[in-house]
């Protein structure tokens, strides 16, 4: 199939009398995105569409990537159920790279569309949305656990509804019928008074002559036939035989592999290079290619390339930063809490006054390290430079993004780059178009070439230049009144970051400072699945657990207390902790805490159960997991998604930590990143709730920050040891003398 | 020259003998299921069979498994139709452990599961009445999606569907 960008938006009609349904909806011209920049719901159609070819079968085009999310099963299954069609003939297409946002005003207005579709930010002028369009402008990006929420929700159902109810009347044209009398089920269209029937694919010809309706009806969840049901997931078949194809894996003719080493300081630059003519005696190696902070061996095969760079002897110059280790970057980070410039995030009542009248303060400061992502599938990217054009074989989390970054690294027109998608090995982040190190270099490396050249980062390289998870640190005042009622908050964190209420509090506290500190480090960072969240929770949830324990109360009905006017959060606590057995006693020398946290439009609360080791470290045994999504697309992917984030953020609780030695990374590979393996994976229980009327919430990210909180509030139950810095393997844990085996007082 | 037998099929290539065996898949046969996770041994990614035995290919050189019968993820399916007979429900085209991981739903990412499977069949092949504590200990495969409670469930259900499957041969 070949998508014609431009007849696209001028009509509907394709050769052949295929219906194609998608940007077409809305057709949005500079004067209408103007004029009607609060039609939200028509809008959304931009994202999505769907094709129904004379055969009956029906394609849905996914703008996502897929990393293991199961996007490329959820957003179809969304769009065939309010198409009502049959799920054995639907195709699914990763969405074609090429000529897709050719007008920059569909960015805009793509942009747009997602920012209205969020009823926050309805009142915001226009200002604001270009402001936001410019931010994402690469719309094809898969974060932020938006596809279903956002993708789904807003462009796919609705491209569905919009095609069905095209067909319905076609057929009732046809048949001389009245709309209301013709019934739609498994991509058959059939009226039952005249026992008449027709495919799909006999009426898509006459659908695609009608205005596709802008506001379609969609169907209420008690109407769902594919969605609440749980598919096997479409591209699970490939990736148990070997054939999934990933960036890695791309083989275009005569490819060449490059091996690379970047100045291992942050912001330093290749100076020379010794050893070059003895490397290109080596079988193999093609060309020593010197970039401005990196050096690369180009050779015919990886292993021989990587061999080669190692006898390479790389100088690059010294930086301001080449003694600057972890140590002084938290000594910042505390002169900065202490005397930096403050910054106001929330300001609620007077924190400082109802501090001074408290009849008990509490206070704690935290910390965390640098993370790294380390996805599974090293960093990597193919290009081809022939003819003025450039060719991209890379997985990304936004290829649309990735074209545009190719394009300015090559000095190339958009159009004149061709980015073919791959399965992600891994995304969590680091594959963000904000993360594109690599592929710049990947970029700059083929540039010298007329072949397709493979850079193929080694871990350590993918471990020592990610884009990280940031240090940070954060304080905390809490005040009681004399009734032992939590009057006052105050906090102070180093750095803002996305999303902008990671630090805010759900409980209901009278009087709350919440401020932050910038303190600037040379060291880059990026999204790390959950982003500000993943540290956040674990500073606010465990700082909240210090409390109710300062206060001799549960810490699940402390919380609660705190919660009155905030009943699904409730709900996920009392769930999980019903299911964990929170009110009977675990058995000896084990001890439970609790976590809580929203976040991407879901609220998770999460149950650890932990024992110590012979050695004193800990185990963690059994995670209960409640979240509350709204509503559940596709509920068996969904509790994958849960088990996942669990995993993800519980390694970086027990072993996470990337150190900053003379101003570079000193951990390399998995031997000093450790990573969680199976024999250390608890058991997980995970509880999907869903409300009515709430909107879709994110499965991809909301479950990962609560369980470093949970995992530590449990081992203080446990020991009386209480953590405030991470990761856990650096900690030798003794049970207290009573050794407490409750998780109350 | 290096001679090797890779699912089944004799290869003579011209390269060095200390060249890992990961690379020559990759890069000079195109058998591309086999994954580059770490180069030191330490994720399975790059897990293969060698006779039989789970090897990671990433630190092995060619010149090791000659005269041996090397299977990747590619051939599973083709050297272990032993293992999927009398499976009910089984594809020819895949093990029961590959079938396993289609009704557990078990990979996300997917790129690990190449070495998982292959690490996984081999410890069941070579440790039949292993329980899957046992396993799960033997097994140090990193996958960073956490797939790890699907598999563990994955794992339980095959040493079950083994251990039936032996004691009906044995009645029979």
């Amino acid at each position: 199939m070949k998508l014609n960008r431009r007849r696209f938006l001028l009509g509907t009609a394709l050769a052949g009398g295929a219906l194609l349904v998608g940007y077409a909806a809305s057709r949005p011209s500079r004067q209408s995105l103007a004029n009607e920049n609060h039609a939200a719901q028509g809008q959304t159609f931009l994202t999505t569409w769907l094709r129904i070819d004379p055969d009956n079968q029906v394609t849905v085009i996914v703008p996502h990537s897929e990393m293991g999310q199961g996007v490329l099963t959820s957003l179809p299954m969304m769009a065939a159920d309010e198409l009502d069609a049959d799920w054995n003939l639907v195709r699914v297409e990763q969405a074609p790279v090429d000529d897709l946002f050719a007008n920059d005003v569909l960015i805009k207005g793509f942009a747009a569309s997602m920012g209205f579709s969020v009823p926050a930010l309805l009142d915001r002028g226009m200002d604001a949305l270009t402001l936001k369009a410019a931010e994402i402008m690469n719309m094809q990006i898969t974060g932020g656990s938006s596809s279903v929420r956002f993708t789904g929700e807003m462009g796919m159902r609705t491209a569905g509804a919009a095609a069905r109810q095209m067909l319905v009347r076609a057929a009732a044209e046809q048949w001389q019928v009245r709309e209301d009398e013709i019934q739609v089920a498994n991509s058959v269209i059939s009226h039952p008074g005249s026992n008449r029937t027709a495919t799909f694919g006999e009426m898509a010809a006459l659908a695609a002559t009608y205005e596709p309706p802008r506001s379609p009806v969609l169907k209420r969840p008690e109407q769902f036939t594919l969605m609440g049901r749980s598919l096997p997931r479409v591209d699970i078949p490939a990736k148990v035989d070997g054939t999934a194809q990933f960036g890695i894996d791309a083989r275009p003719e005569g490819m060449l592999y490059a091996a690379v080493t970047t100045a291992p300081v942050f912001g330093g630059q290749l100076q020379r290079v010794e050893n070059i003519d003895a490397v290109m005696q080596r079988r193999g190696v093609v060309r020593v290619v010197e970039l401005e902070d990196a050096v690369a061996v180009v050779a015919d095969n990886y292993w021989r390339a990587s061999e080669a760079l190692k006898q390479l002897v790389p100088h690059f110059t010294s930086t301001e930063h080449d003694q600057r280790s972890s140590a002084d970057i938290f000594a910042e980070y505390d002169a900065a809490l202490e005397s930096g410039e403050r910054n106001e995030d929330v300001a609620v009542g007077d924190a400082s006054g109802a501090l001074q009248s408290a009849a008990s303060v509490v206070d704690a400061s935290y910390r965390v390290p640098y993370l790294a992502h380390a996805a599974m599938e090293p960093m990597n990217c193919t290009v081809h430079f022939a003819n003025g054009r450039c060719e991209v074989w890379t997985g990304t989390q936004d290829n649309l993004g990735i074209r545009g970054q190719v394009a300015s690294a090559a000095g190339l027109d958009e159009t004149e780059v061709t980015v073919h998608p791959f399965y992600l090995g891994g995304g969590f982040g680091r594959r963000l178009p904000t993360s594109t190190n690599t592929i710049i270099q990947a970029t700059q490396i083929a540039r010298q070439f007329d072949v397709p050249v493979q850079t193929l980062w080694s871990r350590e390289e993918d471990t020592r230049h990610d884009y990280y998870r940031p240090a940070v640190a954060s304080r905390f005042r809490a005040g009681f009144d004399n009734d032992g009622k939590l009057i006052a908050w105050e906090n102070a964190y180093i750095g803002k970051n996305e999303p902008a209420e990671a630090a805010h509090i759900a409980y209901q506290i009278p009087n709350q400072k919440i401020d932050y500190v910038e303190s600037p480090t040379h060291v880059p960072f990026g999204a790390w699945r959950s982003v500000a969240h993943s540290q956040h929770t674990f500073f606010l949830e465990s700082f909240t657990d210090e409390l109710a324990w300062q206060q001799q109360r549960d810490p699940l009905q402390f919380r609660l207390d705190y919660l009155s006017d905030k009943p699904r959060h409730q709900r996920v606590l009392r769930e999980a902790a019903s299911r964990a057995g929170w009110n009977t006693p675990p058995q000896a020398g084990r001890a439970r805490g609790i976590a809580l946290q929203e976040s991407f439009g879901s609220i998770v609360a999460e149950v650890a159960e932990v024992s110590l080791t012979e050695a004193g470290e800990v185990k963690v045994e059994k995670v209960v997991c409640a979240i509350d999504c709204g509503r559940v697309v596709h509920p068996d992917n969904a509790a994958s998604q849960v088990e996942s984030g669990i995993i993800y953020g519980l390694t970086a609780a027990l072993y996470g930590q990337i150190t900053i030695e003379e101003g570079k990374v000193k951990e390399s590979n998995f031997h000093d990143y450790p990573m969680l393996h199976l024999a250390q994976s608890p058991e997980i229980e995970v509880i999907i709730l869903e409300t009515e009327g709430a909107p879709v919430g994110g499965l991809g990210e909301p479950a990962t920050p609560p369980i470093a909180a949970a995992v530590t509030n449990a081992l203080y139950a446990l020991t009386g040891q209480r953590v405030r810095e991470l990761p856990l393997r650096h900690y030798q844990f003794l049970p207290t003398p009573e050794e407490r085996g409750a998780n109350r007082a | 020259m290096i001679e090797l037998t890779i699912n089944g099929q004799q290869h003579s290539l011209d390269i060095e003998p200390e060249m890992p065996l990961l690379w020559a898949l990759r890069n000079e046969l195109g058998l591309t299921g086999t994954k580059f996770g770490c180069g030191i041994a330490a994720c399975g990614a790059c897990t293969v069979h060698v006779d039989g035995r789970a090897v990671r290919s990433c630190v092995t050189p060619v010149s090791a498994v000659q005269n041996t019968n090397v299977t990747t993820i590619e051939g599973l399916a083709h050297s272990a139709t032993s293992h999927s007979a009398g499976q009910s429900s089984v594809s020819a085209a895949r093990t029961d452990v590959q079938n396993a991981w289609i009704e557990h739903q078990i990979p996300q990412c997917g790129y690990c599961q190449s070495g998982m499977i292959m690490a996984v069949s081999a410890l069941l092949d070579s440790q039949p009445d292993a329980n899957e504590e046992a396993i799960k200990n033997s097994l140090s495969n990193v996958c960073r999606c956490g797939t790890y409670p699907r598999i563990s469930r994955a794992v339980r259900d095959l040493i079950a569907a083994r251990q039936a499957s032996r004691s009906q041969e044995e009645t029979v």
